[in-house]
């Protein structure tokens, strides 16, 4: 079972980040030209192999339990950071993803850059803005692949589950040449969140010592509950943003009556 | 900021991000659980609990200063 949800995880958690890149490089490739970009995607996809490939092996190597200790922890700490931004976004307390506005945002500041040449890249500003785009959201894409699969011992399989979803969005983004706006983001980005809660929740204890009732089976419960708590918060955040919004309306109404 | 500052600024603004108390609230969670499961008490209620408390109280406080 956790076998496939690590899968699925990796996937959601690869496809949001694919899309945000993506955005970022249709930005750079089509104000521009594609050369400098796509030097900088292969780059930033050559460094990101680099830290999987000497990560997954040095954290293999650690005991079982430490590793569920540390890993449990990070994932912990990691998940709850995109589970409270998915919650604050869904209730409306932060402003939800917007591709396409980030595209624009993009573009407009592609255009104004200069163009100065470095090395083998005639467009410096084009190279650094694709790499960074990729190399940054791949980065936690890195940081899941690594830290789930080495405690499940499947790097290769989250290795492929992300792979799948970079191929996905990118023949997507080739067919339809525009930021892929109307991909669920803000839904998916609450799910990992839940997701990575979960096995932060199931492996941290694990690795202090605790015993789970039922091993592994817990996780069936673990998941949908941490997924009602979520909901409950989104829920109760929506009725005092609600609350808010009303009391300030009145007010304001007796003010320019 | 010099760069190895700027290193390390990059990787705790990417594992604990916009709330420390999160992360130090993991922490002592996970320390507390280990001396529980040390003594022989039953402790894996207790990173669920943490975790309720922890998230409620970092969204109340993202909520009163409006995100």
């Amino acid at each position: 079972m956790s076998g496939t949800v690590l899968v699925l995880a990796v996937f959601l958690a690869c496809a949001v980040e694919a899309v945000e890149a993506l955005t970022i490089v249709l930005a750079a490739g089509v104000t521009r030209g594609w050369r400098s970009p796509m030097i900088g995607v292969v780059a930033a996809l050559l460094t990101l192999a680099v830290v999987v490939a000497a990560l997954g092996p040095a954290i293999s190597r650690i005991p079982i339990g430490a590793m569920q200790l540390v890993i449990g922890g990070l994932l912990l700490v990691f998940g709850l950071q995109w589970l409270r931004k998915a919650i604050l976004r869904a209730s409306g307390y932060k402003a939800l993803h917007d591709e396409d506005k980030i595209y624009q945002q993009q573009v407009a500041a592609a255009k104004a850059a200069g163009t100065e040449s470095r090395a083998f890249v005639t467009d410096w500003y084009g190279f650094t803005l694709a790499y960074k785009g990729v190399f940054l959201e791949g980065l936690e894409v890195a940081f899941i692949v690594v830290t789930f699969g080495s405690v499940q011992g499947q790097i290769p399989e989250a290795s492929l589950g992300a792979i799948a979803a970079v191929v996905l969005v990118v023949v997507v983004g080739l067919l339809i040449k525009a930021p892929l706006a109307k991909v669920p983001e803000n839904t998916m980005k609450f799910v990992v969140g839940i997701l990575l809660s979960s096995f932060g929740i199931f492996w941290g204890a694990e690795g202090a010592g605790a015993h789970w009732p039922g091993a592994d089976v817990s996780l069936l419960v673990i998941i949908p509950a941490v997924l009602v708590v979520s909901l409950a918060y989104v829920a109760l955040l929506r009725n005092q943003q609600r609350r808010t919004v009303s009391a300030v309306r009145p007010e304001q109404s007796g003010v320019t009556s | 900021m010099n760069p190895i500052m700027r290193f390390l600024h990059f990787w705790y603004d990417f594992v604990v991000g916009d709330d420390w108390t999160v992360a130090v609230g993991v922490v002592i969670a996970l320390v507390v659980t280990a001396l529980f499961a040390g003594a022989g008490i039953a402790a894996w209620w207790l990173l669920p609990l943490a975790v309720v408390l922890l998230l409620g109280l970092s969204l109340r406080k993202a909520s009163r200063s409006g995100a």
